[in-house]
């Protein structure tokens, strides 16, 4: 791992360095709420999906639901991180329309999950190792509506009680790049778990990012930290602008006062929200509802032993085994839905030992290149992982060259098919019978004496005769060949 | 036929099963009484319909053999729990005519074992207070008066209206709650039965929420057999409440009768309160020696933390109930009062909604869990708590069995007639039943004698863990001995 030099911002008086530390909100994939029985499926009409617990009704107690303390224990054994047998869950008291109890069930001072480690793959094959404090559960509350009527706000509680998992990392980010890069990392790594969708537009992973600038060397500032973000770029963005906006303040003999921010992507700017002053007390204390949530080790052991693989094994695994570059492996393995195309691929293929790097090159560069022209995704590719495969095959048995496979492989994008039967009923195979070539050769030869002349003296224009060799051959004539009849022929 | 309200629920579930009489008379009966008895406030909600329809119900059932073992028996709830379709208020404004879509746990269950509801009792708003003058429906009377006065007496509290009703006979059993003493002190003021079981021995699902680790749920019965009859039907474990405990419930009544011999019994040396009225005192030892002449032995026991357990209680419990009543926001049920934006919602809502008391303890609670504060209020409260466990641990490590001591520290009283220039005067009615719930043991309060003015006094047992058993065995020896106690009808 190469350390990752991180980028400095240029000041007036000098350069500054950025300090960003983020808790990321992520909802736990399960059918039922943290607390109730309820759905947790998304779209649904509004408060169609709410238990009596979730409307806090009078009596009503919360009973905690193993799947999301399994999910918990997974993307804490995903990061690395120190899992608690026993946490505790409190209640922070705040007063909101969207929070019916009066307060939110979460962990304070006894997480699930504690410390663990996150690898970054950054640009250029650098990568920086950033430090997760902890995650723990607590709920998610509803909605509110303020677009239904000019004087009234409405709530829907369908997600209200859905399980959330706050991962907060260690101020360990240092730029825009990381930043953005640590939450793809996390993402993904949810992801391979299935413990969370991902979804950024659906508000299933959020993001609030703290952030303060220091002079090199200098003791950590005081930071703003931007509520909610749910894309990567603009996360990207508000973290340059604020990193600016607090250069200039201070640059300009002012202090940064600590307070929450929001970011407008329209405008590009962040914008206070609340001062530290303005800051709820959350009160917090252990709900007295619920008992310290306790399990065995055995019951991590045997989630660790069923976790699936994870973009940083897998991608050790495509170096050591089938020769991959690390750029190209971290390539394929960065989405699940990739990594397990190229899989497939893999599975599907003759000759896995012999195909699988030039598979690799098949799916990033054929398949991704034509799959971001047209702006799809891999889950909406019209060629098939058993398809490309059946491609790769063709190439690596010599039925087929690298030439001839692009064009195979945009009739099968364009008309589908089984691409053996596309190469058999399309003349696409190629000529391997040396006495077909032999010809050609000589009738090339025959016909252009002034070159095959120069040959001997310029041996750089045997390219030329090898050309003309394969277009008369319609591309299908195996070009090793060519080249070795060419060479005796001509007496190179 | 003989007034069917002054039979014991031992005694009417004898009747009908012999078919003496049906459980629509015996309904009757407590309806006509109620109605007559609307003077003491105990109920603030009479269901007679619905009681009917449940007696006539389950007579079919006891005609065909099909009875459960509370069949017939018409109960009292207190407006603490939820009843499907019958408002449920904690007796507070805030929750209006709150009608819930849900039964309690505990008051399925005595459903489910034949009881009958004759309707809603009275109780300090959201179980807080000692009198029962809290309550948004106004005081509750005590059945009990002073020899030759009119005075009207508080029944105690928070169970007040349970407590009433069942001396005053207009119910055979009723259900209460226990967070600092509710059950016991009112029991204890009324000459009735009440234990409040070991903390998780019932579910607290669908009761509302006072302090969350301190809220048990227990009868308020006519006699100790009776008590420990609907304790078997509201017991159990529940697994939508997960502080309630899975431990087989044992058949109590099994208990009632069974020798004391060779159990020890702890007197606290902490409990001999300076200024205790010498008739507290007399009946403190006419207790212990009812028990030693059954064969008990008594120990003297130290419970060295008990002075520090009011306090930490008022931590504790305030604590808890400022963040349990936070859901009464005037959003989504209850009352609503009007008001320009959201906090003002808040603001209005609530000091329209809360009384006085409840006031107080949202706001002490509130302070005690705010920043800078937590450690040295709520902390310490814990920790306190945590000794005072661990007193009783010890005691019981000793060999003891049951601790005894007095249930109060006076009889009734007059209405208004404390706490109303210092709120602690009132909390220090709890002195002797709030250790109980801190440490989360079984408490039952038995009638044991009168004052001189003639009011009843009850003695408190306080035992293990889940060992409720014990505790009726000893309430019935000091039944026996002390008699039981009816107040003559003023009303």
């Amino acid at each position: 791992m190469s350390t990752a030099t991180h980028k400095l911002l240029k000041g007036a008086t000098g350069d500054w360095e950025v300090v960003i530390g983020m808790e990321i909100h992520a909802q736990v994939t399960s059918k039922s709420k943290l607390f109730s029985g309820a759905s947790t499926a998304f779209g649904g009409e509004p408060n169609s999906q709410v238990s009596l617990v979730d409307a806090a009704m009078p009596g009503m107690l919360p009973v905690i639901n193993e799947e999301c303390v399994r999910q918990a224990v997974r993307t804490g054994l995903g990061l690395n991180a120190q899992i608690n047998l026993r946490s505790v869950f409190d209640r922070k008291n705040y007063f909101y329309p969207d929070l019916p109890q009066g307060y939110q069930i979460s962990q304070y001072k006894s997480p699930v999950v504690g410390e663990g480690e996150v690898i970054v793959d950054l640009d250029g094959g650098r990568s920086v190792s950033i430090g997760i404090e902890r995650l723990h559960l607590e709920q998610d509350p509803g909605k509110m509506l303020h677009d239904r009527s000019p004087s009234l706000s409405y709530i829907d509680f369908n997600r209200c009680g859905v399980a959330l998992m706050e991962i907060v990392s260690k101020p360990d980010i240092r730029d825009a790049e990381q930043a953005k890069a640590y939450v793809t990392k996390l993402r993904s790594i949810v992801r391979y778990l299935g413990t969370c969708d991902g979804d950024m537009e659906k508000g299933s992973l959020r993001a609030d990012v703290n952030v303060s600038v220091r002079k090199p060397g200098a003791p950590l500032g005081t930071r703003c930290e931007i509520k909610n973000m749910n894309s990567i770029t603009f996360i990207g963005q508000a973290i340059e602008y604020e990193a600016r906006r607090q250069i200039e303040i201070l640059e300009d003999g002012g202090q940064i006062e600590q307070e929450t921010r929001r970011f407008d992507p329209s405008k590009g700017e962040t914008r206070s929200m609340r001062s530290k002053e303005e800051a709820h007390d959350y009160r917090y204390f252990p709900d007295p509802d619920l008992l310290p949530l306790e399990f065995s080790q055995e019951f991590v052991d045997e989630l660790k032993a069923e976790l699936p693989e994870l973009p940083d094994q897998k991608k050790t695994r495509f170096v050591a085994d089938l020769g991959l570059s690390a750029y190209d492996a971290s390539v394929l393995v960065a989405e699940r839905e990739s990594a397990v195309f190229y899989e497939t691929v893999l599975d599907k293929l003759g000759n896995r030992a012999r195909d699988g790097k030039m598979a690799a090159n098949w799916v990033i560069n054929e398949l991704f290149g034509r799959l971001n022209k047209e702006g799809r995704d891999i889950t909406g590719s019209p060629v098939s992982a058993e398809q490309l495969s059946g491609i790769i095959d063709l190439i690596g048995d010599g039925t087929i060259s690298g030439k001839i496979a692009k064009d195979l492989f945009e009739i099968v994008w364009q008309e589908g098919g089984d691409p053996r039967a596309l190469v058999e009923s399309r003349g696409m195979k190629q000529v391997t019978d040396l006495s077909a070539i032999e010809k050609v050769v000589d009738d090339i030869i025959a016909a252009n004496p002034d070159k095959a002349a120069q040959v001997k003296d310029k041996p750089q224009s045997l390219g030329w005769f090898v050309g003309q060799v394969m277009k008369a051959s319609g591309g299908k004539a195996n070009p090793q060949s060519v080249n070795d009849l060419l060479k005796s022929k001509l007496g190179v | 036929m003989t007034d069917l309200t002054s039979l014991t629920l031992a005694e009417a579930r004898k009747g009908l099963a012999d078919k003496t009489f049906t459980s629509l008379e015996l309904t009757d009966a407590h309806l006509s009484a109620i109605e007559a008895a609307r003077v003491l406030n105990a109920f603030v909600m009479e269901t007679p319909e619905q009681a009917r329809d449940m007696a006539k119900a389950v007579d079919e059932k006891i005609a065909k053999g099909d009875a459960g073992p509370l069949a017939g028996i018409p109960l009292g709830i207190k407006d603490l729990f939820a009843t499907k379709g019958v408002r449920t208020t904690a007796c507070s404004k805030i929750l209006g005519n709150f009608v819930p879509t849900y039964e309690s746990t505990i008051t399925s269950q005595l459903w489910r074992d034949g009881a009958v509801m004759l309707g809603k009792l009275n109780n300090d708003e959201f179980a807080m207070g000692s009198a029962n003058e809290t309550s948004c429906f106004g005081p509750v009377g005590n059945p009990w008066r002073r020899e030759g006065s009119n005075t009207t007496l508080v029944p105690g509290g928070s169970s007040g209206g349970s407590a009433s009703a069942v001396a005053a006979l207009l119910c055979m059993g009723a259900t209460a709650t226990d967070t600092g003493g509710s059950i016991r002190q009112p029991a204890a003021f009324t000459a009735t039965v009440g234990i409040k079981p070991t903390y998780g021995r019932c579910s607290r699902w669908g009761i509302v929420a006072f302090a969350s680790s301190l809220d048990q749920a227990g009868p308020i019965a006519r006699s100790v057999r009776d008590a420990a009859m609907l304790l078997r039907s509201m017991a159990g474990h529940d697994p939508k409440d997960t502080t309630s405990v899975d431990i087989a419930v044992p058949d109590y009544e099994a208990a009632i009768g069974k020798s004391v011999k060779g159990m020890k019994i702890g007197i606290p040396k902490e409990y001999r309160l300076d200024g205790m009225p010498a008739e507290i005192e007399k009946l403190w030892s006419e207790g212990a020696a009812w028990l030693k002449a059954a064969g008990a032995e008594l120990v003297e026991v130290s419970l060295p933390h008990t002075k520090y357990a009011l306090p930490a209680y008022y931590i504790v419990a305030p604590a808890e109930a400022s963040s349990n009543l936070a859901r009464y926001d005037g959003v989504r049920y209850g009352l609503r009062e009007q008001a320009k934006n959201i906090t003002e919602l808040y603001e209005n809502t609530r000091a329209e909604g809360f009384g006085a008391e409840v006031r107080r303890r949202v706001m002490i609670g509130t302070y005690v869990l705010s920043a800078g504060y937590y450690d040295a209020y709520y902390l310490r409260a814990q920790k306190v708590r945590t000794l005072i466990k661990k007193d009783f641990e010890d005691c019981f490590a000793k060999g003891v069995d049951a601790i005894l001591t007095p249930a109060t520290p006076s009889a009734a009283f007059g209405i208004g007639e404390k706490g109303g220039a210092d709120p602690v005067e009132m909390y220090l009615n709890d002195i002797f039943t709030v250790t109980v719930n801190m440490a989360g043991l079984p408490g039952i309060a038995v009638p044991a004698g009168k004052d001189a003015q003639g009011l009843p006094l009850g003695l408190q047992l306080i035992g293990r863990p889940f060992e409720e058993e014990t505790l009726f065995s000893l309430g019935e020896v000091i039944e026996q001995a002390a008699g039981r106690f009816t107040p003559a009808r003023w009303w």
